[in-house]
């Protein structure tokens, strides 16, 4: 089955350490995620592309216990549906990012806890392709 | 401030499903409503604002109310719809431009989470397409995060919906009149965790009226005016957490809430130790909770010992969403901020009969909150 990213420039691809392209101010040295044209800060329209970290720390989280409503949402639904966990994670002081949290259940997230950036099966597109999108799931070790 | 924008009359079309009856025809009753509350006529009105979200048009209610020719304006805001629409209403008052105008609230929406395109918020479109554009999961996650700062436990998210479900089961216009146990409110389906249920409000259907003239001429209309001290709209300022944020920056800041109570809280010389009822957006239990601190009747944590000791009951120290708020009158968005001072007007009159504060309140206090990252307060007096 073919892999493909659930959009291009969301993050690096193909790639065995996948990283999330974000964009860095110019000006005053803001990180944004995604990239984007013009500073939320300083207004500035001179944004370069930024590799994140793919390292940092829980910072807040619920579960989706429920469907979400679709459209907007594509993934799974009815008997399908699996819930989810879903956080924001602080990267190593540049940006917090919020994604899917995989690798343990809800009982295991603590906020403050190492999380480390894994690409993870989204869903089967129309053309049978598997869409992968990006998680973060606990570190397998201390963050170096 | 001085107070130089009165209310004269407040009208309410229940919140609750009301089958083919529209939100414009919703609009209308409650228009009418108000209008006959203070003792005036459609034809005396000399310029209006109506917010919704569904209704492109809400002032085509005017082919149901009269065709006057008046200067009338659509808003809409977000959750915080309503709060423009008294504000725009106000300001037009206080411009000198004229003296008696009304705003009005109706909405009617399809049952379930609300839901758009990501990129009409600035969102990418895969943000949707994983399933993160969701208002409830931010909810969940703003209050998780909230408990675990500030030591709140469930137990207190649930006692907030049952006394929500208590006030609404006084309120003949509420849509939820059934009271449910604590215990009831924690064994309903989890959303998002920590949030069940019956701790979140609904979108549904409904409409409200105020009407308002300049202070000096209240008097005219009515023995019981309610002065508007401030009202104000905010949105978010960078590094606040808010709904709909695929990333936020690193550094925090206070939510748009703090901000547009402070602001009116110093528009209108009063503070928050002077309120006497309140009305917070409960989108969920948990938002009523920190909106608590963020409308500074609290400090942060000082909610888990105040719910227990029964502060925010209909009798106790504050007073908070008597007429059952959104979790028993549910959301439509255009209508929910005037239904709060609907009911606000209701209490410093002295007229909210089974679930009036006693001590004949002499301020009140309103809050709207919602996507994306947009806050409205209003402060009255008699």
């Amino acid at each position: 089955m073919t892999r493909v990213p659930i959009a291009p420039g969301v993050f690096t691809w193909p790639s065995d350490d996948p990283q999330l392209i974000g964009s860095r101010c110019a000006a005053c040295g803001i990180v944004t995620f995604p990239s984007q044209a013009s500073c939320p800060r300083c207004a500035a329209t001179d944004m370069t592309e930024h590799l994140l970290p793919r390292r940092g720390r829980l910072w807040a989280w619920t579960t989706q216990e429920f469907p979400p409503p679709s459209p907007p949402y594509a993934g799974p639904r009815g008997a399908d549906f699996v819930p989810f966990a879903v956080g924001y994670v602080a990267l190593a002081g540049e940006v917090k990012v919020e994604a899917r949290l995989a690798g343990t259940d809800p009982d295991g997230l603590v906020p403050g806890m190492e999380m480390e950036l894994v690409l993870v099966p989204f869903r089967i597109d129309e053309d049978g392709n598997e869409v992968v999108t990006f998680a973060f799931h606990p570190s397998s070790d201390e963050a170096p | 401030m001085s107070a130089d924008v009165a209310i004269i009359g407040v009208g309410l079309h229940p919140f609750g499903r009301f089958g083919d009856t529209t939100a414009i025809e919703m609009g209308a009753i409650a228009t009418r409503r108000a209008l006959a509350d203070a003792g005036v006529e459609w034809r005396s009105v000399q310029f209006a604002f109506a917010g919704s979200y569904e209704v492109d048009n809400p002032d085509a209610v005017v082919a149901l109310l009269g065709l006057t020719g008046i200067p009338f304006t659509d808003v809409y805001n977000g959750c915080a719809t309503a709060a423009s629409a008294l504000t725009l209403a106000a300001q037009t008052i206080r411009l000198g431009e004229y003296d008696l105008g009304v705003a009005i609230g109706m909405d009617k929406h399809v049952a379930g989470a609300f839901s758009a395109d990501p990129r009409l918020y600035a969102c990418p479109s895969w943000y949707g397409e994983q399933g993160h554009f969701l208002t409830t999961k931010f909810f969940g996650m703003k209050i998780n995060k909230y408990m675990h700062d500030h030591g709140i436990s469930r137990a207190t998210l649930a006692k907030v919906a049952a006394k929500n479900y208590r006030n609404g089961s006084l309120n003949p216009n509420a849509f939820r009149r059934k009271p449910l146990s604590e215990e009831e409110i924690l064994a309903s389906p989890v959303l998002n965790h920590p949030l069940t249920q019956y701790m979140f409000c609904s979108p549904d259907e409904g409409a409200a009226a105020v009407v308002l003239c300049r202070a000096e001429h209240a008097r005219r209309y009515t023995d019981t005016p309610v002065y508007l001290r401030a009202t104000t709209v905010r949105t978010r300022r960078l590094g606040a957490f808010e709904v709909h944020s695929p990333w936020l920056p690193i550094e925090e800041a206070p939510g748009p809430t703090v901000d547009a109570a402070r602001a009116a809280y110093e528009m209108a010389g009063i503070g928050p130790d002077d309120v006497d009822v309140a009305q917070l957006q409960d989108t969920d239990a948990g938002a009523e909770v920190i909106h608590l601190a963020e409308n500074g009747f609290c400090a942060d944590g000082e909610q888990e010992r105040m719910v227990a000791d029964g502060a925010f009951e209909i009798g106790g120290a504050l007073p908070v969403n008597t007429d059952g708020g959104l979790i028993a009158n549910g959301e439509p968005i255009g209508a929910s901020g005037l239904r709060q001072v609907h009911e606000i007007v209701l209490q410093l009159r002295g007229q909210a009969g089974d679930r009036q504060v006693p001590g004949s309140p002499m301020v009140g206090y309103t809050q709207l909150y919602g996507a994306p990252g947009t806050a409205g307060v209003s402060i009255l007096s008699r």
